[in-house]
Parts: structure tokens; sequence; C-alpha cells
């Protein structure tokens, strides 16, 4: 049987909430492991992760920035916050969409390959995009895109038709906006 | 001041000056540096058990019965894998536990080497937080950071991986004094605003209710002290759940008994009927909840825990207060004095009424032979004869766990020591080591299944090298009795596997161990049985052959709410195989 409500695992109608996509920012001990720590919390609690990008932001300090963006009903994120505040190495953690639109941004490179038409054309929308050509043949393209994931989602669908081979995308890093630091 | 010193001296030191007293372990080949400077030394004893399985256990005994961090090392590969269980169990009942791990060296990790696993790979979804350690020079710093992080907060296991090339190396030594952690900070004190709008809500109630759990015990005999002064200072009704026993004393005419799947009648209608509810460190775990949407429905909560995770998360809480509950209490009882608030009598005294009907349903109530030993009444008769001694009662996992939590009633926190969360067959003769060890002087019982007992009944030789006089009082059914009471419940009493058809001659075993066997098979004899047991010097196994088919009662068959009890007299066995519905069915 299908338990239709992801609220509890006792079936049956209990309060349904809509779900929800949030941009959450985590500030972690640079230390071994930090990462399995934070992936095997989603795992582990059945949580989803559509994007998760992490590297270290403060050499000095040993600081790394883990963005994650996820989806639940908001009891549910509500817990994923407090999950991820109960790891040791975590020292913050900020729901960069709840707190107002913060400034989300990703890097692609999508190769393509084709010739005559389809080639100009993939080259013309690529320069609306403003995206770059950082590797070329006289059959292919590979074009560097940063921008929204929205953007980055517009121009592959594009390039689908165009001869699109292959895509790598960074995920999503994202910051509050205005001056204050999280 | 750094002292430089070898990696496993510095275990040792570090131990010592953590003021361990003992250590639960089994040697290997990665600890050895470890063990032989164990060997050099006389502050910290080491407990040799029979498997790691038992010297996690005997540590959560150790450090459940006092309130100290328990302390187990074992080795590489099997010696951690052996580990888990023990860790996990830590982490759900919110033990605190030191693990020292050895590790094969630092050049062989990820070589598949003889007696290697990814210890803190698999021990991370168990553990609080755990180290490999690579550098010798932070030895001494992470097994001090891993004393504080395992009491600290929410109490819970740690490990600390160590790589048999980091015991040879020497390196610096730096004492607990100077470790601060930088970023593990969890808040111990409430705050003052939702004390006091929870104050306004206790005082404004009228059919309120204390649900309290382990949460209370952890925090130290001082949260006790003062939950027992303010449950009297209001006169309300209190309830605990598995974990929580012995907080509040059972023979106050406020208690009314524990809660939950198997709880009393009064207690869980007065959970389900009641409009303010107040819960001191308990999770509302789904053992006590039942049914989720019809839990509780006209109560505004009070939600008290220490972990802000735990608010929330299964039931929302109208006022959470995150804080250690007995600096909550403590701020509580200031403001409730502080304000004297007038309660409403005459509603308390109706609700009062009411579950005095609820009592007088006695949903413990049993038919006893006299020709076949009740195992409710063993356990009457066992708490009956105990109850004026020093005694501290373990637990194994299964229908004589339930009973015991039902018919030992319990004056003082810390006496009480069961696998909750984790449900873990086997625990209770390990943790009863462990208890022991901690009071040598006193009456140390583990209320055993035939079934559990021997998940872990190598343990019986640590007894004897220890000369620890545990009793083991084992329910002899022959059967898994809860795996059969659910098999009954949900799938027609086709008994798959739950009928042991072979177990062991429990007195000869005892013997083979160089314990006391004792046998008891009539009603009659069962009160002389039970004295000769305590009054034996040494460590006793007491196979109490009790009524085979008996159900423990009364239940909240699973999917169902509080106010859908079956109870145990009247209730007939063509409703209970139809007490749990399709939906119930998945769950466990």
């Amino acid at each position: 049987m299908i338990n239709t409500n992801p609220q509890t695992h006792y079936a049956g109608p209990a309060l349904r909430q809509e779900v929800e996509t949030r941009t959450l920012s985590v500030l972690v001990d640079n230390e071994p492991g930090v990462l399995a720590r934070v992936i095997g919390l989603f795992s582990g609690r059945g949580y989803n992760i559509d994007s998760l990008t992490v590297t270290e932001t403060e050499h000095e300090k040993h600081l790394s920035r883990i963005t994650v963006i996820t989806r639940g009903t908001p009891a549910v994120l509500e817990q994923i916050k407090h999950q991820l505040e109960r790891l040791v190495p975590v020292h913050r953690v900020r729901d960069l969409t709840f707190e107002g639109i913060s400034l989300e941004r990703e890097l692609a490179l999508v190769k393509v390959a084709g010739k005559g038409e389809k080639r100009i054309e993939a080259m013309r929308i690529a320069e609306i995009f403003r995206a770059q050509v950082v590797d070329t043949s006289l059959e292919h393209f590979v074009f560097e895109i940063t921008g929204k994931p929205g953007k980055i989602d517009t121009f592959i669908g594009l390039m689908t038709e165009l001869g699109l081979v292959e895509v790598s995308r960074t995920g999503i890093a994202a910051i509050g906006r205005g001056a204050a630091a999280m | 001041m750094a002292r430089t010193m070898t990696g496993a001296e510095i275990v040792m030191k570090a131990l010592q000056d953590q003021g361990v007293e003992h250590i639960f372990g089994y040697p290997g080949g990665a600890v050895l540096p470890i063990y032989d400077e164990l060997f050099q030394q006389e502050k910290v004893k080491h407990i040799l058990v029979r498997q790691e399985g038992g010297a996690l256990h005997a540590a959560e005994g150790y450090a459940r019965s006092t309130g100290k961090v328990g302390v187990a090392l074992v080795t590489s590969g099997p010696g951690a894998t052996n580990a888990v269980t023990g860790l996990t169990d830590a982490l759900m009942d919110s033990i605190p536990l030191v693990c020292i791990t050895g590790q094969v060296p630092t050049h062989l990790i990820g070589n598949d080497a003889f007696q290697e696993c990814d210890t803190v790979g698999i021990t991370r979804p168990c553990t609080k937080h755990n180290w490999l350690v690579k550098n010798v020079n932070d030895l001494a710093r992470i097994i001090h950071e891993a004393f504080y992080i395992a009491k600290a907060g929410r109490p819970g296991p740690v490990v600390i991986d160590i790589p048999k090339d980091v015991q040879f190396a020497t390196g610096n030594y730096v004492g607990p004094s100077n470790i601060a952690h930088k970023t593990y900070k969890p808040r111990v004190k409430p705050e003052p605003t939702a004390v006091r709008d929870a104050v306004d809500l206790i005082a404004s109630a009228k059919r309120p209710v204390f649900y309290t759990g382990g949460g209370v015990v952890n925090s130290g005999p001082k949260a006790s002290q003062l939950l027992r002064e303010f449950v009297r200072l209001t006169g309300f009704p209190i309830t605990s759940t598995l974990m929580g026993l012995g907080a509040y004393p059972a023979s106050d005419r406020q208690w009314l008994g524990m809660l939950g799947m198997h709880g009393t009648y009064e207690a869980n209608l007065a959970m389900h009927d009641c409009d303010v509810m107040i819960n001191i460190g308990a999770r509302f775990d789904d053992r006590i909840t039942g049914r989720i949407d019809a839990f509780s429905p006209g109560s505004k909560k009070i939600h008290v825990d220490i972990d802000p995770s735990s608010i929330n998360k299964n039931i929302r809480a109208d006022i959470p207060i995150i804080g250690d509950c007995a600096y909550v209490l403590e701020e509580m009882l200031r403001v409730w004095k502080a304000k004297a608030p007038q309660i409403d009598k005459i509603a308390l005294k109706s609700w009062w009424k009411e579950i005095d009907s609820w009592r007088a349903r006695k949903s413990l109530a049993y038919t006893n032979s006299t020709e076949y030993i009740m195992p409710q009444y063993a356990c009457q008769r066992l708490y009956e004869l105990t109850k004026d001694r020093d005694t501290y009662i373990t637990t194994e996992v299964g229908q004589h766990q339930m009973w015991a939590a039902q018919f030992i009633n319990f004056e003082e926190p810390n006496r009480w020591m069961t696998s909750g969360g984790l449900g873990t067959m086997g625990y209770g003769l390990p943790a009863a080591i462990g208890v022991q060890l901690a009071h040598p002087k006193s009456l140390v019982i583990d209320v055993a299944g035939d079934a559990s007992i021997l998940m872990n009944i190598q343990e019986c030789s640590t007894a004897v090298q220890y000369r620890l006089p545990v009793k083991v009082f084992i329910l002899n059914n022959e059967y898994m009795g809860m795996v059969r009471q659910w098999q009954q419940l949900l799938h027609g009493n086709r008994l798959s596997e739950s009928y042991t058809e072979a177990l062991p001659d429990f007195v000869k075993l005892a013997e083979a161990y160089g314990w006391t066997g004792m046998r008891c098979d009539h009603p009659a004899d069962l009160d002389d049985a039970i004295r000769e047991m305590i009054n034996t010097k040494g460590p006793v196994i007491f196979d109490c052959r009790v009524a085979k088919l008996a159900n423990c009662f009364p239940m909240i068959p699973s999917g169902k709410a509080h106010n859908e009890m079956l109870l145990g007299e009247n209730v007939s066995d063509e409703e209970v195989s139809k007490a749990i519905g399709k939906e119930g069915k998945v769950l466990v």
C-alpha cells in the first residue's frame, strides 16, 4: 500500500501541506566526511536533494559552504533545518528562500554537435544567452553558460533541437542579498 | 602544558583525565598498543566481554545507571561492526557512550587490509559524531571533545577510530581543560517567555496531564526531584514513557502508570481526552502516539526537549521549549511560585473522577492460575520480593519487557535499563553486567525471555570473571512471545518460526558457565524460588516456566488511537484477530 501522507508513516488523513522548494545555505567546518554527513542525513531520513554544491569558501577558518536545494512540506523543511543544525560540524543553516529573494547562479558546459544551418542557429542562440564558446571543431561547440537555473534549462531545451550531445552542470550556488553575512 | 607521548599513552592518559574508571572491551590486532598501555596502569579497569556487542550494551547499562559516560574499546573490522547495534541502541535511547575502535595503519586504509572496514562510514548514521584520527597531535583534543559531545545536549554515542600507526606515533598531549568546542553548544536554558506562556497554559487547564520521558532521567536526579515537586504542587495526573519510568514514583496517587502501546487504560485515555498536555523530555514516538491524526485531538501541547529537531517532528507543539529538563522545570517552578495561580479545582476534581473511573477498569488485570505461572504474576512476585531492596532491573526485548514495565514499579530514576527505541534483543544481560559493576552491592536482575537471552548468552562468562552476581529471570514460554502475539493479531495465527523447538536446558547452561541454575514451574513454589535466587551469592539463571500462550495487554493495535485499546480481560480471540485493519498491517 502506498502511503499517500508523507507527514507520518501512519496512513490516513492528517494535516496536508503543499510541497515547497527551498534553498538552504549551510556553513560547515571543512573536515573529512562532512559532505557524507550532510548527504547521509538526507538519504537516511528520506529527504529530497534537487541540487547540491559544496566547496571550501574560507580557507584560513577551514569553512565550507554547502548549498542545498530541497523540496518538502513546511513541516519537513523545518525538520531538515533542525536535523542539519544537529550535526556537530555545522555552524549555521540559513533558509535563503524563506528570508527573501536570494541570488542563485549556476554554470553549465553544453556540448552541441552539428553541421550547416543547425550549427549557425546554435551559435546565434548562444549569443542571445551570452554563452561563451570554450571548445570547438568544425563539427561541435562546447558552450559555457552561467545564470539562473531557469535560464540554463531554457538554453539546454533549445540546444536539444540543435544537436545536444551532453551537459555538465555545477549545481546552484546561492547567497543572500545585502551587506550582511550569514 | 603539552607533553610528548605515544598515541596509545595519550588514549590512557585522556581516559584517566576524564575520570574513567571502567571500560568494556575486547582486544584485537589493531588495538594492541592501547591494550599494552592499559596493562601498565591501574587507574582504568578493563572489563573483558565475550563479544563486542556485549561491551556496548554493558557500557550502556553502566552509563544509564550512573549518569556517567560509558566507554568501550574494540578492535578494527569485526570489532567495530559488532559494536554497531550497541551504538544505534545508544543513539535511539540517548545514552552517552565513547567507543574507541582500532583501525588498520593509515597507509593501509582503503586497501582492503586484514580486519579493515570503513568504521567512520559505517558508524556515521548511528553516532552523534565520529572521528578518524590521522594525526597523533589531534588525538588528545579529539578524545576530550568526544566526551563533551557524548554528554552535552541530548546525550548519545560517539566513535573515535584510531589507526594502529597513530597509536605508536609520538605527539603532544593536552588536558581536558584546554578544550572548548567551536560549533557544538546546545541550548540548555529555556526561553523565559516560553516558560511563562507554558505556566499560564498549565494554570488554565481543566483536564491536564503530564507526559514525561527519558529526558528527565538523562537530565540527572535533580530533574526528577523538580518534576516531583512541580507535579505535586499542581495536583495533576502524570504518566511516562517506557524510558522515563522511575522519574516519578510509581507508588504516588497521581501516577497513572506507563502510557503507549502497552500502557494503562487510564494513562492513554487521559492523554486522549486531556485539554493541556505537558510533555517533558519525551519525543512523541510512534509507540506512544498510535495513530497520529487521532492523537489527543482536543489538547494544547507543551513540549520540553533539549533537541530542537524533536519539536514538531511527529506532533505539532503549541508551546515548544528548548532546554534541559532540570533547567526548564526549575524555571517553571520559579514562575509558578511567583505567580501562585488559581487553578480550577472543581474542573480538576471532576477530571480526577473521570480518571478514577478508567482506573477502575483495572487494565492490567489478568486471569491468574493455580496450575501455571502466569508471566504477569511472575513479574508481580518478583517486584514484591525485591521492592524493599536496593534493586536495579534490566530487560531484554519482547513480551517480558512489557510485563516488567507494567508490573515492576520504580520509585527512583536510573533503576530501569531497557532498550526502548531500537528494541534490541540481547541487551539485558550485558546491560545488567554494566549496572552490577557500577553498583557491586546492589541486586541487579535481568528480566529476560527465552529467545532474547540467547542472543548474548556468552556474557555469562564475563559475569563469572568479574564476580558479578547478576540474576537472570527468564520468563520461559518457549516462544518469541511478542512475535507470536503479532502473528496472532495480523497473520491468522500462523506461527511462522516463532516457536523455539530446541531450547537449551537453562539450568545446565547456567552450571556450565559456573552460575547457579534454578527452575520453577508451579505458582505455589514461585515465592520460595525467587527468595532463593535473591539469597544466592553468585550469578543465577532462573528458568521460570510460564503459561505458554499468554499475551500482553492492554494493547493499542497499530494504526489505532488511544481510545481504541484492547483490554486483556474480556478480549476474545476473534477480536484479537480482527483488531488491526488493512492500514495498520503495514506498520511495525
